[in-house]
Formats: structure tokens, C-alpha cells, sequence
């Protein structure tokens, strides 16, 4: 059947124009029970022993989605023209409701009214487009009822009462929204319900309790045919309300045709508005306008009083303003007075649901009954917000979401309802006194530390992790690719990230003064830095400083400092080198690497200088929490996961491999001792030469003889095997950056899961997909390190191109035809050749024995560790084959 | 914008793979040798055609078979806004060589050499889909003309919105910017004789789109040759045989 729709519309451009459209009816809709025996009920979705069938209206759709979303509500059938009127009136409410149609959980069905040849109604003359759809909604109603029969009652909610008297005349069960919701004796489901603006059925029953608050305290909204002509006229200005951050009684309302911000003062001035509405303003006259410098920072709760005393017009006000203009008029040209203004209506609302709590307040006697409570948002430009609850015990100590409903001018708050519950308040504990102390410019900051002290004397201590888990979720394609790359890689100029640039240096970087998502593990400490007691848990954070490590290590020194921050570095420092000393004494080796910097030129991208990286005690004080935060999270995540966690070992180096070790120690005269970890730290520890440089000499030399640290799943090796032979740990893994490593990802996964806050991801299971994995991490981190050290070479050269330089070395191993040196200043190392090129026949000769290289004559000799001096510059032997070349002088 | 509902229904109340509804008439010029209107939905065009006759223009005249000519137009009423096109724009004369050459194609033109042929067709509503409407009408009118043709060629376009091809767009879901596959072909040999996409598909999804395409035009070839039978029925009535 087919049916013309014709309609006037007016274009952009303002031309009106005739729009036809066809719409064809069928009988080829459904009505989605499953009990029905004339439909197809292949598609049905509704319950099949329901008793009754709920028809809901645009309005009670629009204002009460959050009751709809309650799984209370079941068998609700969703007209097409209830999901059109939604859709052109709150796109986000017909979001949630398409939300519920197609969640397979809940019995929401959509009946296309519009399209079936029974339901469609034509418009009548002289009726309006509501009514015209309220009627549709009734004859589908109706259609309903004579279709089931009498073996289900189809019920039609509405709040609107003309709606309800027609459809009972009619012949349909209607009831209102409250009075349905009583019948289903829920009570908590009453504090979901919106409590129905005055000209519904419901306000009837409902008197305002407080009388003393009936007077008006916003001036009435100008209604929108005034304000049209106003901003015709240009006496109104329209723009979006922006709320001052760090005052909520002061907004800004940027407009386009003024071409400046006008400054809202005050709540009343605001009339109601919320942050984000689009608003029209009336300017306020030029006295009353507000001075730049008198635009102060409110305090945190001068709420009541505020909201009464920046009435315009009122008596207290005007001292205030008079000294405004004379202060002014001083100095009239240095501070201008910025415009004020009022707002006279609101266009569109921005309003949506908000999160935060109920106002301490004390539990009235009876218990049940409904209470007014007031909400007051996490976001201070919210006000507070009044709802009706009826289960205030449940609610004092829990987040909730609020939505907001309407506001009066009435009521000095806005009034809503509670939405939802999110968790109990402290579960996720919000901690400020965080600071992160990294290397200068490091935007990717995944660790920030906190430490106060506890009245019983000891320290509570917070390692904060990044939460990087929160964002990328298992089995996504972030997650895939993060897990393909492994890691971050450093290099001199540049760095190649693992996630994505807005992940990595804002999202999850715990940067200062922003409030981020972290995973802390907290120890409580005695001031021996003994652990009494660990606690893990997903943290809200905000740092207030970034440190870097030079910054925190002038902070410690200067004497003269007494504040928090420097307070708690001194006091984690001490701890750190508590920690530090027993970690020695078990056994743990410091190694030694010939790190370098860079100073790059910002223009050229050019080094302009080269030094050794140098070693804070500030950077021993981050690694050792580090370290210990690793530790702990292993032993968690062991205790639960046996089979499946993801570790980090370092195997024992074998004798072989040391060899070269000893043999160059001996030359020397020194004594290696071997045996076990504990002995080589000692020994390495005892081996201080005459030179300050001998010493990291030797430990440069024994790291080489380690073998690499590399990444297992606890399931494929037996325990005794997971030994960290470097730290001198039983257990060891990497949990602290998660922004720039995968294996600190999965352990975060594993450390939620092993709390209960998520599930296992199933990849967990798939014992030779971990393993696989693992090796995966363990090959991108070794090519990192690679990549990373060739960025190194590549600048080196560079650096030494412009700059051929003369440098004392060390010989650090010997060849027939000469040595290799290793030169401090600069972290390089490399060949030099005694004799020209291609002549091997030397005069030379190794003496093995004594490590020494000896001139066949004899008249010179060369031994292990000596210094020599070399000239550093570049050749190139081949064509673009540039390479670093080192000649003894 | 939602083209297609969750439930499956189009904005005007079709399911992705139906037609508007079609309607056509036989010999609505009288004074033209042969004449159909089209009707697909809302959109609405006629279609007269002239001849075989003498060839106008000399110099056009081909020895070995017949000059094929069309012209496409728009009245200035078949939208809603009132707008003055000039005559033989750039649209038009597309449209106008692309039904010349889907006609010539069926047309058996050796038949007929020294002769030519003129195809009128204009649109009255428009409401999506115009070409193929056209081509349908043209089609008709031919028949009714009595011009020896290969097979009837009849024509419908199909699209691909939301993730669904849709049959036979409308002028709201043709305007949404999707691609938009015009098929022509000849139902009897099964052959394409005309095929226009202005947009990109992948080749996968291209396929299923033009097969629904495709399908589209076997079902407005059955319509038509319903149309032709009963017109011819009424001839042979009126004859009185």
C-alpha cells in the first residue's frame, strides 16, 4: 500500500519548499512476541510468559531512559515514531535507547508503527504533529491489544494527561510512569524516576515541603520568541557559557557578535546556566562591569554565600561596585573593565549525567522514607544538585552518577535523580602529594612516587605506575600492535614509540598538575625500610611536580630547602639507600655501562657535544623503588598465577664466559673471585685501582661477560631457575613502564587480574602463545638496544667528523696487530692498529701470559688497562662507508 | 544519518532489496510513432520516439544502417524548487549520450539503413533514479514504435548505504553521497549493456551491488513485457480479431 507524505520545510538558505516523500505500508511487520500465532516469531523479543506489555511514550522515553535502563523493566515495546521524536530531540537519549533495542539481554522490541498498514494514521487537518503522534501511539496500542488478545495486558505509559484520559477512553490501560513503578513494589526503583515538572499528572500528590524556599530566587527565562527578536535586535548576545575552572561562580560567554568575551559574575547573574549551555546574554550597564584584577580564585566552599551577594541591583552589592568605577577611573588606561553581562535565556542545555557524591548528611530517623538529598559533582563548575532518594544509607558513601532533570527558579539547585551506582568512594583512593622525578624533557613519564609519614613513624611509601591497561584493552588492534613492537625505542634524536602519541605522552603519562590513572603499589615502610605491609590498587593520581633528575638532586643538596617536596625526597632517599645497601649485601652486582649524551643541536639536529651519562643519587633513589615495586608485583603475581605469570630472569654467567674477565683482572694483579654473585660484587667492590676510572673499567668489563636479562613465562621453567643473577633476586619483573615496555602490559594484566578487578584476558590460558610472546619481547628489546647503540655510533661520528679530538683510552683488549680501546670521555670503543692495514706479519706479538703486547725488538710494549693516549677522527675507506678511526699518538 | 533502521526498513518504508513501486503506460503521445510514460515511485518520465524516418541532416545519413538520436530533458517543474536549466548542459547531454548508446545497442539499426530515429525523453518528477526510468521508458516507447530491437533493455540502479545495498535509491538516498550503480542490460541474452558507478566499492561488495542491480532490472523487464502484452491485448481488441 502506498501512501504520500507531503510536507513543508524550510531550507538552510530560508527558501520554503514542498517535500513529497513516499512511504509504503506492509503487513510484513511484526509484533515480536513469541507467543503470537499470526506473526513470524523468528525475530520476537520478548518474554514469552510475559503478562503484561509495556508501549512507552516520546516523553516518558526522553525523561526517564535511566529507569528504562534498569533491567527491572522488561517487555517494552518501542514505537518507530517514540525512536524518531527521541532521535530529533536528544540524539544521546537515542543512543541509549537504540542501545537497549539491541541488547540481546533486554526485552526491548521495536515495532515499526509508522510502517504497518494497520497502525500507520494519517495527519488530520488542523491537528497538530504531537498530537497527530500521540495518537499514533495509541492506535498502536490499541493494534497491540486486539492483536495478543486477552491473554496479555498491554499497558501504555505515559505521564502526559491528556494522552492518558484519551487513551482510556479509548479502551487502553494507562498508567503514569510513578504509579507503574509503584506497582512494581521496588522501591529503589522510585529514586530512578524524574520527578515530572509541574503540568504533569504526577505533581498533583507531590507539595513543595520547604516552604520558606518559595521565593524566587533566578529572574524567569525570557521565553524564546523574545530572545530571537532580542539577538535580531542585537540587544542579546548569543554564545556557549564556560564556567571558570577554579571558580565556579564566574563564566565567560564568548560571542560572536560582541566579537569578545562577555564575564558572567555570579550564580544569579548565570541564571541557571550550566557549562556548556548556549545562552543569551544581556550586557549589564558599564558601571556594573567587572574589573580584570577584581576577577579573583574563589575558595573551595563559599557556595551559600556567594550565590546571594553578586545580586545585580541588590543593596550589598552596591558599595562594591562604586568602588570598582573609582578604582577604575585611577587607572583607567592600565586595567580596562572587561564586559559583563547577564544571561537572559538558555537556547540549549548542555546537560548530561555527572559523577560524584551525596553532602555528608545525617540519616533521618525513619529510614525509608524519600529524602532530598543534595549531589555535589567531582567537576567543581557543576553545582550541586538535588535528588529524591529513598535510599540514602546505600548512597552516602558511594560515587554515584546524578542527571540533572530541570531547574526552577525556585530552588537555588538544579533538581535530578540518581542514575547509577559507580563504586564506594576510597575504593579508588585519590593520592596528591605524587611527584615523578625522570630525565629532563621525558614526556612519556610512566612512574611517579609518593611518601608521607605515618603518625607511628614509619613511611608510607607509593610507587605509581602509569594504568596503560585501562586504555588498551586485550585483543584489540592498539593492544596487537603494542605486543608486535614490544617496546619503545630510543634513539639519540628521536623516539619510536610502542602506543600511540596521545597515549604515550598525555593520556597515560603521569604528567604534573593533571589528574591520571594509575596502579600503585603503596608499601608502608619502618624507617629501616623494612616492608610491613603491601598494598596494590588502581589509583587516581595527581603529580605536582615533574622532576628531573638534576632538579631533584639539587633539591636534596640545598640545605636551605624545608618544603614538602624536598622533605619527601630526603626522606625517600634515605630509604633508597637503606634498600640499596641491603640489596648489596644480598648479593647484587652494580654494573656498569658506558652510556653517553648528547647535547643535539635543536637546528641541525647536529651533536655539539658528547658526554659520559651521569649517575644522581637522585636516579639511584628512582630505580631502587623501581626495583623494589618489580619485586613485590612478581611475588603477587607468582602467588597467583603460577603457571602463567611473565617474568624476568638473569641466568648465572657460566665460568666460560668469564674467563676473559679474570684473565684481564689477573694481568693486572687482581683477583676475581667468582663463585657466586655475592663474591664477584664484593671482589668488584675490593678492585679500586690507583685511578678513579679503574674501577668502572672493571665493572664495564664484567657486564660484558653477563649474559642477557630475558623475559619467561613462569609455566616453563622450574622455580629455582627464576633467579635475577644481576639484582640478586629471587623473583624479578618489569611492571613499572608499562608506557614504553609490552611485558610491563601483561603484568599489569596480570596484577589487576590477581586483584579481581579484571579478568584474566584468555591469551593467559594459551600456555605457548605467552611463551611466544615472551620471546617476542625478548628479541624487539634486544634489537631496541641494537638500534639504540647505532643511533649512538651514527652521532658519535657525526660529532667527531666536525671535530677530529685527541683523547686519553684505555686498552681494554689485545690483538697480534694491536688493540682495542675503550675512551671514558666519550663511551667508544674501538680498534687501533699498530701496524698498517693489510701487513698482519707483525712485530708484534701477544704475550698471553702477561696480557701484554710486545714489540718483537722489544722496545715496546703495550698491557691491558693501560692508558694511551689516541687521536679520535674519521676516515673513509669506501665511498659513504664513513667510519670512526682511532690512531695511538 | 540512518538509511536503513535496525529493523531493516528504509527511510520510506522499503526493505534494501525491494523497488518502488513501477507503473507505465503505452502510447500516451498521439502524435509520436511510439510513446510510454515510466513511473518508478515518485520519479515520473515520458518517452516519444519518431521514426524510422528521413534523416534530417543530409551529412548524417549512414548507408549501412540507422542514425540513433536522443534528447534528455528536465521540465523545470520535476523538482520542487523552480529552477531555469539551461538547455544542454552537461548533465543532460551525458544522459542523453548514455541512453543513445544503451538504445543503440538493442536497436537492430542495419535493419533500417538511410533512416533515422529519434528518442524524446523527458522527466516530469524527479525523485531519484532518473536515468533508469528513462532507459525503461524509452524501452517501451520503442516497442510501442514498433522498431525491430534485439531484446527489450531495461535499466535500475542500486546503492550501497549503511552497509547494505539497497535496490532502486530514492532521491534522499541517492543525495547521501554513496555510491550509486546504474545497470543496463538486455534480461533475454543476459547481457550489461550499460554500467556507471560514480563512486569507489570494493570489488567484493561492487559485485553483490550490482548483482541486486541486475536482479532489479529482470524484475522491471517482467513488468514491462506484462505492460507491452496487455497493450497488445487491447490492440488486438480493438481490432477486433
Amino acid at each position: 500500500m502506498l501512501q504520500n507524505k507531503s510536507f513543508v520545510r524550510k531550507t538552510k538558505q530560508g527558501k520554503v519548499i514542498k517535500v513529497v516523500r513516499e512511504h509504503y505500508l506492509r503487513d510484513d511487520i511484526y509484533c515480536g512476541a513469541p507467543f503470537c500465532n499470526v506473526c513470524d516469531v523468528s525475530a520476537a523479543r520478548l518474554s514469552s510468559n510475559s503478562s503484561t506489555i509495556l508501549i512507552v511514550d516520546t516523553n516518558v522515553v526522553l525523561h526517564q531512559i535511566d529507569l528504562l535502563e534498569n533491567p527491572a523493566i522488561e517487555d517494552v515495546v518501542v514505537l518507530s515514531i517514540v525512536l524518531e521524536e527521541v532521535k530529533n530531540k536528544n540524539i544521546a537519549v537515542y543512543n541509549r535507547l537504540r542501545a537497549l533495542c539491541s541488547n540481546p539481554l533486554r526485552r526491548f522490541f521495536v515495532f515499526s508503527n509508522e510502517y504497518h498498514k494497520d497502525t500507520f494514521v494519517k495527519m488530520e487537518t488542523g491537528e497538530s504533529p504531537n498530537d497527530r503522534n500521540d495518537r499514533a501511539i495509541r492506535v498502536a496500542s490499541q493494534w497491540y491489544q486486539n492483536h495478543l488478545g486477552s491473554i496479555v495486558r498491554v499497558l501504555l505509559i505515559t505521564n502526559d494527561r491528556e494522552n492518558k484520559r484519551k487513551a482510556t477512553k479509548e479502551g487502553i490501560s494507562a498508567e503514569t510512569v510513578e504509579s507503574y513503578v509503584k506497582s512494581l513494589g521496588q522501591p529503589s526503583l522510585l529514586d530512578l524516576i524524574v520527578q515530572p515538572p509541574s503540568e504533569d499528572v504526577a505533581m498533583e500528590d507531590v507539595e513543595d515541603l520547604r516552604p520558606a524556599k518559595r521565593k524566587v530566587i533566578y529572574p524567569e527565562h525570557k521565553p524564546m520568541s523574545e530572545i530571537t527578536a532580542g539577538l535580531h535586535r542585537g540587544i542579546y548576545h548569543q554564545g556557549k557559557l564556560r564556567v571558570n575552572r577554579f571558580n565556579p561562580f564566574e563564566a565567560y560567554v564568548g560571542s560572536e557578535s560582541i566579537g569578545d568575551e562577555i564575564i558572567i559574575c555570579g550564580r544569579t547573574n548565570m541564571n541557571r546556566a550550566f557549562d556548556g549551555d548556549v545562552v543569551a546574554v544581556e550586557l549589564l550597564p558599564r558601571e556594573q562591569w567587572q574589573e580584570e584584577k577584581s576577577l579573583v580564585i574563589a575558595d573551595e566552599d563559599d557556595e551559600e554565600e556567594d550565590g546571594v551577594h553578586l545580586l545585580p541591583n541588590s543593596a550589598d552589592d552596591a558599595p562594591r561596585v562604586t568602588n570598582l568605577v573609582q578604582g577604575s577611573a585611577d587607572d583607567k588606561n592600565a586595567m580596562p573593565a572587561r564586559l559583563s553581562g547577564r544571561v537572559v535565556g538558555i537556547i540549549k542545555r548542555n546537560w548530561h549525567s555527572y559523577c560524584g557524591s551525596l553532602e555528608p548528611m545525617c540519616l533521618p530517623a525513619g529510614g525509608g522514607g524519600v529524602v532530598h538529598a543534595l549531589f555535589v559533582s567531582k567537576d567543581r563548575r557543576i553545582p550541586k544538585i538535588r535528588i529524591q532518594t529513598r535510599q540514602l544509607g546505600n548512597l552516602l558513601d558511594k560515587r554515584i552518577i546524578v542527571s540533572v532533570d530541570s531547574w526552577d527558579c525556585l530552588s537555588r539547585y538544579p533538581s535530578g535523580h540518581y542514575v547509577r551506582t559507580i563504586g564506594e568512594i576510597g575504593r579508588i583512593c585519590v593520592i596528591y602529594a605524587v611527584f615523578s622525578v625522570d630525565p629532563p624533557g621525558c614526556k612519556d613519564i610512566d612512574d611517579a612516587l609518593h611518601c608521607t609519614t605515618l603518625p607511628n613513624g614509619n613511611f608510607e611509601v607509593g610507587v605509581h605506575i602509569a594504568d596503560v591497561t585501562n586504555f588498551v584493552h586485550p585483543g584489540t588492534p592498539l593492544d596487537d600492535e603494542a605486543a608486535q613492537r614490544g617496546t619503545s625505542v630510543y634513539l639519540v634524536d628521536r623516539r619510536i614509540d610502542m602506543l600511540p602519541k596521545p597515549l604515550t605522552e598525555d593520556i597515560c603519562s603521569l604528567r604534573a598538575d593533571v589528574e591520571r590513572l594509575a596502579f600503585s603499589v603503596i608499601w608502608e615502610m619502618t624507617s629501616e625500610a623494612e616492608i610491613i605491609s603491601t598494598r596494590y590498587t588502581k589509583t587516581i593520581i595527581k603529580s605536582y611536580a615533574a622532576l628531573s633528575y638534576v632538579e631533584a638532586q639539587a633539591r636534596m643538596d640545598d640545605s636551605r630547602l624545608m618544603d614538602h617536596l624536598t622533605r619527601d625526597l630526603r626522606n625517600m632517599n634515605a630509604l633508597a639507600k637503606v634498600m640499596r645497601q641491603r640489596r648489596i649485601d644480598r648479593g647484587a652486582i652494580t654494573l656498569a655501562s658506558a652510556e653517553v649524551k648528547f647535547e643535539i643541536d635543536t637546528e641541525t639536529h647536529d651533536p655539539l657535544d658528547i658526554g659520559m651519562y651521569q649517575i644522581r643519587e637522585a636516579n639511584q633513589m628512582v630505580e631502587e623503588f623501581m626495583l623494589a615495586a618489580n619485586v613485590s608485583v612478581a611475588e603477587k603475581i607468582l602467588k597467583h598465577f603460577p603457571l602463567c605469570s611473565l617474568l624476568r630472569r638473569h641466568p648465572s654467567p657460566t665460568k666460560e664466559m668469564l674467563e676473559p674477565l679474570l684473565r684481564t683482572a689477573a694481568a693486572v694483579g687482581l683477583f676475581l673471585d667468582v663463585t657466586s654473585s655475592k663474591a664477584l660484587a664484593d671482589s668488584l667492590d675490593r678492585a679500586v685501582g690507583d685511578d678513579p676510572y679503574f674501577n668502572k673499567l672493571i665493572r664495564i668489563l664484567a657486564t660484558r661477560c653477563m649474559t642477557q636479562a630475558v623475559y619467561f613465562c613462569s609455566g616453563d621453567l622450574s622455580p629455582a631457575e627464576f633467579s635475577h643473577y644481576g639484582l640478586a633476586a629471587p623473583l624479578y619483573t618489569h611492571f613499572t613502564s608499562p608506557i614504553r615496555r609490552y611485558a610491563d602490559v601483561i603484568v599489569h594484566r596480570l596484577l589487576a587480574a590477581s586483584l579481581g578487578i579484571t579478568k584474566l584476558p584468555d591469551i593467559f590460558q594459551n600456555r605457548p602463545q605467552l611463551t611466544s610472546t615472551a620471546d617476542n619481547l625478548n628479541y624487539r628489546h634486544r634489537n631496541a638496544q641494537m638500534a639504540s647503540r647505532a643511533s649512538v655510533e651514527l652521532h658519535t661520528l657525526v660529532y667527531f667528523r666536525k671535530m677530529p679530538t685527541d683523547a686519553e683510552a684505555r686498552i681494554v683488549k689485545l690483538r697480534s696487530n694491536g688493540f682495542i680501546v675503550f675512551v671514558p670521555k666519550f663511551g667508544i670503543e674501538g680498534p687501533v692498529y699498530l701496524t698498517p692495514g693489510a701487513d698482519k706479519t707483525g712485530e708484534w706479538f701477544v704475550d698471553e701470559q702477561q696480557q701484554k703486547l710486545k714489540k718483537i725488538d722489544g722496545s715496546v710494549s703495550y698491557s691491558v688497562l693501560q692508558t694511551v693516549k689516541v687521536h679520535i677522527n674519521v676516515t673513509e675507506p669506501q665511498p659513504n662507508r664513513e667510519k670512526l678511526q682511532l690512531t695511538i699518538i | 544519518m540512518e538509511y536503513v533502521s535496525p529493523e531493516g526498513l528504509r527511510l520510506d518504508g522499503r526493505r534494501p532489496t525491494e523497488m518502488r513501486q513501477l507503473r507505465a503506460e503505452v502510447g500516451v503521445v498521439a502524435k509520436a510513432d511510439g510513446s510510454a510514460s515510466f513511473e518508478m515511485g515518485n520519479t515520473k518520465v515520458i518517452a516519444a520516439v519518431y521514426g524510422p524516418r528521413e534523416v534530417q541532416n543530409k551529412g548524417q545519413q549512414m548507408n549501412d544502417q540507422a542514425l540513433v538520436r536522443c534528447e534528455y530533458s528536465m521540465a523545470n517543474f520535476s523538482t520542487g524548487d523552480r529552477m531555469r536549466k539551461p538547455k544542454g548542459d552537461r548533465r543532460s547531454t551525458e544522459i542523453s549520450l548514455v541512453i543513445r548508446q544503451t538504445m543503440e545497442a538493442c536497436i537492430l539499426t542495419h535493419l533500417m539503413p538511410r533512416s533515422q530515429i529519434d528518442i524524446f525523453v523527458q522527466v516530469l518528477q524527479a525523485d531519484g533514479g532518473t536515468r533508469s526510468a528513462c532507459i525503461n521508458a524509452a524501452t517501451l516507447a520503442l516497442a510501442d514504435a514498433g522498431i525491430p530491437m534485439r531484446d527489450l533493455v531495461t535499466s535500475c540502479s542500486s546503492g550501497y548505504l549503511n552497509s547494505t545495498p539497497l535496490l532502486d535509491l530514492n532521491y534522499i538516498e541517492d543525495s547521501a553521497g554513496g555510491p550509486d550503480v546504474t545497470v543496463g542490460i538486455l534480461p533475454k541474452l543476459d547481457k550489461v549493456t550499460l554500467l556507471q558507478m560514480d563512486a569507489k566499492l570494493p570489488i567484493d561488495i561492487f559485485e553483490n551491488v550490482m548483482q541486486l542491480a541486475i536482479e532489479g532490472c529482470k524484475a522491471v523487464a517482467n513488468y514491462i513485457r506484462e505492460i507491452l502484452l496487455e497493450n497488445t491485448k487491447q490492440l488486438e481488441f480493438r481490432r477486433g480479431v
